[in-house]
């Protein structure tokens, strides 16, 4: 028992030390964000305060922020996963769109089954076709070995166009520019079913399926055979070969569960709250942020989860900073600010730097004493 | 006459290590001087000192009698510095013209002047008779030719005084007869000479003078022809060095390994392994001896199943296993000391607990339930750190922060824990001090006595030598001969890994 | 297309193609310095954003269009230097600092476009290159650069040097080549190259910037390298095959393919020019890596 505590009092400080160097770099840039304000002759502290109060200033707005932070975790976790076996899957926007319109269309064709079927099974064909579209990348990366990045990329676009496609034909709802719903039996659970406080929101049981999704990303990753295979194929492709683990398939591996970890964002994104997919004119955005959740939370999935906290407080709070008339596009620095940092381990190297010079002083000053 | 350089007073520190501590270090006009040390003595970080790749943090150096300070390599090319580095430094498309003016290049208004180039290169080549070819593309030569290149880049530049590093590493033993003739010859033409080695034989044989550095110090500076090997060694060590290694006669059993008809192909799809027949027995360690590059590595990445054998058999005990996975080959009971252990045998950032299962991580003793228990496999470590005597704080360090020889003990303690069959050991020794050596020197002796087969891929000559009861020759993807360790010289042994034959030799 | 001969129509389908690919050459080539010296410029994406909204900006205060492309330029060049800096000061993983720098371009020109302009989605028309013949400015100079590109590279000292830097850092270095001064000049010089092709879309065929112009031109460039093999003629052909694709878009309406195919053309070529089955192609022995001395 007493070894069991002492587990877990070790994963929980290692936990903190990985996510300590991004906790100083989003400090840091508050900071900045702060004096930008102020250089615009408004109040940080108004700001900020605007910031808070807008996105978690009562239960609805809470669960307004809380259904932005939903895909933010299974984006983020998707890309986290990614980089532990050394890939960027920068293709998740792609994926998570495909997992848009395949539960819409999950949700829409398969009428006349019971809710909890229905929803289960639109749920994981979403999740599937997320998973088979990134298993595209992989299999070009294993096989061919083409940057995942360029076609990540690439087939973001493709996803965009697809969807566009079957949105504007297939799916069509006539003279409009969006797809057909999907049937009630297909929508997830809304807090507001039960609990009156978050009747003007639209916070689904969607939030309670990512955390679980985070724990189960954090157990296959550490705790399993599987994930240590991922992992030491990310940091050491050819001691992983040498040590009879199968490099290209695990690149496979990572990239579908990584899309499938995109495709139950998209998923999640119908049937929880918007319920039809649209004529998208661009990107979601919900990949693009979920690359910079992934890199403030240091790829761990609890620091993914802290990570997308906060980046659904930034960007819920930030009109309520208009009102205050500080632009909302200040978030949106405060956020590159923060990926900047993060991306340079800024925090890292000048602290490395500190901890060179004073051993180099410490074993200059022993040679002199000697 | 001032010495042509002279070094006083040398201090460097890096985190962690005091390189090189007050040292005073002279080269006199047109003599050969050695500096002699083990791996991290700190020879190579004076020499880069010298040659303006780092700067001292204490210490002054003259030339010629002159103070001066060198802050990056064209300083000490300006003063007539030139280095050839234990690595070659060639850019592997660029032609040899490209590689030996870069950096210099004669140039026509604001164009390269290529032509100028060749017939400058052409020139030297003829004045030092160090033949190469201007218009070959690097990738293309031989290494014999690569280290004229390298010779010929420091010449170009000027240099009067040469600092060669490790140079004999990939030569033969004639090849290196060749060089010290060459050495010899550019002396002559006025030049002086730094060479940087471990290799006593060689300290011997083509130095004028030798300064012996340990653990960044100065041990001593003695004239060649007034000492003789072992003193030398004992000075490098700090202790007496016994050069043999202790065991009895090797009782051979049947094969576990054979190899029929090896065929193995490059990434040019070029055959490096052409032809090769093998066998080693239980009870005995066969050694492969050869120099780098002549198929030793594809042989070893053919048999873990690393690389494609193009045609031919491989078996152990019986059971062929050509062209299977990494997986099943290991399976097979065949355990592998690679001969890069950052990049093969080790995952830096992971603990040691976590390299420790590297290969059998999914074997059911380290289950529990549906996942790993890290508590089992924290416990397999701690018994191999025990039983293997690693020097470390405890099983969850990174494997990066352990020093060479504990980082390759534990690499021995997991491969040989598995108990293999056949163990393969590739370049076991390199980089490690000689405490280390001895002691991977004794467990694979040890893993010999107890029936098991074990096949030796070295550089080092002496250790081939020492542990083998048989050795192989390797020589252009061929094996040429195979002797008893018993009737293998060196000089033998050398003339058959240049290619030759021993008709009669002794 | 009845009574419209093959000739005008080969015309047409030239000339667009050109237009469409002068972005994506001067990116090319910008990414071609940054790559052959050793450091990945994925963020040429984000740096033609900001060149195409510098153009535009300074385009907009002064009146002049030649303003608004070499305020592109700075512009261009700044941001790369900040790559440069990030990748080669912090050692930071290249790709990871661009995409950085594209997510931070698209922040910060969003913020710009409303604060200057007061609303989102695009900037007011701008004096711009208006065509001489059947191109604009940026074509001619497109192909000027190609081949100042190519002398450059292959034909001076510089070139030598900096390919040495990004096939064997440490080599130059022993023979006094300063790998980081020379890594910087490329990047900022890529920075610089991005920077104008980001304005050769919004100052050279419209006259104005829309968020989210760039779509995705940066990354085709990148593409275009590779399978222009890292070489300022290969990767400027490349770039007019995918100009090309883009180019049917605009042309062939009449095509029975729906036309979100068409628009998803000149990616899904992309992806089979990187993946090898138009052809091979090898990079820089030591691209990517950031470079330390004094290691073993």
């Amino acid at each position: 028992m007493e070894s069991k505590i002492n587990e877990y009092r070790e994963a929980l400080l290692k936990t903190l030390k990985e996510i300590a160097y991004p906790l100083v770099a989003i400090f840091i840039s508050f900071i900045a964000g702060g004096i930008l304000v102020y250089s615009f002759g408004k109040n940080p502290v108004v700001a900020y305060t605007a910031l808070i109060k807008g996105s978690m200033g009562d239960w609805n707005k809470i669960g307004e922020t809380l259904v932005t932070v939903t895909p933010l975790i299974l984006t983020g976790l998707s890309i986290a996963f990614g980089f532990r076996c050394g890939l960027f899957n920068i293709g998740v926007e792609g994926q998570f769109i495909i997992g848009t319109i395949a539960a819409v269309w999950a949700g829409w064709a398969f009428t006349g089954l019971p809710g909890i079927l229905h929803v289960t099974l639109t749920l994981i064909i979403g999740s599937l076709a997320g998973g088979l579209w990134a298993s595209v990348i992989g299999l070009l990366k294993a096989k061919v070995g083409s940057h995942e990045v360029i076609n990540g990329i690439m087939m973001n676009y493709i996803a965009m166009y697809l969807s566009n496609y079957i949105v504007m034909t297939f799916l069509n709802v006539p003279e409009k520019a969006y797809s057909v719903a999907i049937a009630d039996t297909a929508k997830l659970w809304r807090f507001s079913q039960a609990f009156s406080q978050f009747n003007h929101s639209r916070l689904n049981i969607g939030i309670i399926f990512s955390l679980i999704v985070a724990l189960v990303a954090y157990y296959i990753l550490n705790k399993t055979v599987r994930g240590y295979e991922i992992r030491t194929v990310g940091f050491n492709p050819y001691a992983a070969e040498y040590g009879g683990i199968s490099v290209k398939r695990n690149i496979v591996l990572a990239m579908v569960i990584s899309g499938i970890f995109a495709g139950f964002a998209g998923a999640i994104m119908t049937t929880g709250v918007q319920y039809r997919v649209n004529n998208l004119f661009g990107f979601t955005g919900y990949g693009l942020d979920g690359i910079a959740v992934a890199l403030v939370g240091n790829n761990h999935p609890i620091g993914v989860i802290l990570s997308a906290l906060l980046f659904g407080i930034l960007q819920k709070g930030g009109p309520f900073m208009q009102i205050q008339g500080i632009p909302k596009e200040v978030v949106g620095i405060i956020q590159g600010i923060i990926i900047l940092f993060v991306a340079a381990n800024f925090v890292k190297v000048i602290v490395e730097n500190m901890k060179q010079n004073r051993e180099l002083k410490k074993i200059t000053a022993k040679e002199e004493i000697e | 006459m001032p010495a042509v350089i002279e070094m006083k007073g040398i201090g460097k520190s890096f985190p962690g290590i005091r390189a090189n501590d007050d040292i005073n270090f002279t080269l006199e006009q047109g003599e050969i001087h050695v500096l002699l040390g083990e791996n991290g003595a700190g020879k190579s970080t004076l020499m880069n000192i010298l040659y303006g790749l780092y700067q001292p943090d204490e210490g002054q150096i003259y030339i010629k009698g002159k103070p001066v300070r060198i802050i990056n390599p064209n300083t000490a090319i300006s003063h007539g510095i030139g280095m050839v580095h234990q690595h070659f430094m060639l850019v592997q498309p660029f032609t040899v013209t490209e590689n030996i003016i870069l950096g210099k290049e004669p140039s026509k208004g604001t164009a390269l002047d290529l032509e100028k180039a060749i017939m400058d290169v052409e020139e030297i080549s003829k004045r030092y008779e160090l033949k190469v070819d201007p218009r070959a593309v690097v990738q293309d030569i031989s290494v014999g030719m690569q280290q004229r290149v390298e010779i010929l880049k420091t010449l170009y530049r000027g240099a009067e005084i040469l600092i060669l590093d490790e140079p004999t590493a990939v030569l033969t033993p004639q090849e290196i007869e060749e060089l010290g003739v060459t050495l010899k010859s550019l002396v002559n033409q006025g030049k002086s000479i730094i060479l940087i080695t471990h290799k006593l034989k060689e300290v011997i044989s083509m130095s004028d003078r030798v300064t012996i550095i340990r653990r960044g110090k100065v041990v001593d500076t003695l004239n060649t022809k007034d000492t003789n090997i072992d003193e030398l060694a004992e000075k490098m060590v700090g202790r007496k060095v016994s050069f043999t290694v202790e065991k009895q006669a090797a009782k051979v059993d049947t094969p576990v390994l054979e190899i029929k008809g090896l065929k193995v192909l490059d990434s040019r799809k070029l055959e490096v392994v052409k032809g090769v027949d093998l066998q080693v027995h239980g009870g005995e360690i066969l050694g492969i001896a050869g120099v780098d590059g002549n198929g030793q590595s594809d042989l070893v990445n053919a048999i873990t199943g690393l690389a494609k054998a193009e045609t031919g058999e491989i078996l152990i005990d019986g059971k062929e296993i050509t062209n299977l996975t990494p997986k099943e080959i290991i399976e097979s009971g065949v355990g592998h000391i690679p001969e890069d252990r950052h990049k093969r045998g080790l995952v830096l950032p992971f603990s040691l607990a976590e390299n420790a299962i590297l290969g059998s991580h999914y074997s059911s003793r380290f289950r529990r339930g549906l996942g790993l228990s890290y508590q089992k496999i924290r416990e397999y470590c701690r018994k191999l750190i025990k039983e293997y005597d690693i020097r470390t704080p405890n099983e969850k360090v990174l494997a990066r922060s352990l020093s060479g020889g504990n980082q390759q003990k534990l690499i021995v303690a997991r491969e040989i824990d598995r108990d293999p069959s056949l163990c393969i050991a590739s370049q076991p020794t390199r980089g490690l001090d000689v405490g280390a050596i001895e002691f991977v020197h004794k467990k694979l002796v040890e893993l010999r006595d107890e029936g098991k087969a074990v096949l030796l891929v070295s550089l080092e000559l002496d250790e081939v030598m020492a542990l083998s009861d048989r050795i192989a020759v390797m020589y252009d993807g061929r094996i040429v001969s195979i002797l008893d360790a018993k009737d293998a010289t060196e000089k033998k042994l050398g003339i058959m890994m240049a290619g030759g034959s021993i008709q009669g030799a002794v | 297309m009845e009574g419209i001969g093959i000739l005008t129509v080969l015309g047409i389908i030239i000339t667009a193609s050109i237009r469409s690919a002068t972005p994506l050459i001067f990116a090319s080539l910008g990414g071609n310095f940054s790559e052959r010296s050793g450091v990945f410029n994925i963020g040429l994406e984000g740096i033609m954003t900001i060149g195409a909204f510098s153009a535009v900006y300074f385009s907009f205060k002064t009146g002049s269009p030649w303003a608004g492309l070499f305020g592109a330029m700075v512009m261009g060049g700044l941001f790369g230097l900040l790559l440069a800096f990030l990748s080669i000061y912090f050692k930071a993983n290249q790709v990871i600092v661009g995409t950085a720098i594209n997510i931070l371009a698209a922040s910060l020109t969003t913020f710009l476009l409303v604060e200057i302009w007061g609303r989102p989605g695009q900037t007011d028309n701008v004096e711009y290159f208006k065509a001489w013949g059947p191109f604009n400015l940026f074509s001619y100079l497109a192909f000027a650069m190609v081949v100042v590109a190519y002398y450059v590279m292959y034909k001076t000292p510089f070139g030598l040097r900096l390919r040495a830097v990004g096939e064997h850092p440490r080599a130059a270095d022993t023979l006094g080549v300063n790998v980081y001064v020379t890594r910087y000049i490329c990047v900022t010089i890529s920075g610089i190259l991005a920077g104008i092709g980001g304005a050769s879309l919004s100052i050279g065929s419209l006259s104005l910037f829309k968020e989210g112009m760039i779509a995705g031109k940066g990354f085709i460039s990148l593409a275009a390298l590779i399978f222009g093999k890292w070489n300022p003629v290969g990767a400027a052909l490349a770039c007019l095959f995918f100009g090309f694709a883009d180019a049917i878009q605009t042309i062939a309406t009449n095509l029975p393919v729906p036309k979100e195919f068409l628009y998803a053309l000149p990616y899904i070529m992309t992806m089979f020019a990187v993946s090898g089955f138009v052809g091979r192609s090898v990079g820089p022995a030591a691209g990517g890596i950031p470079y330390e001395k004094g290691e073993k």
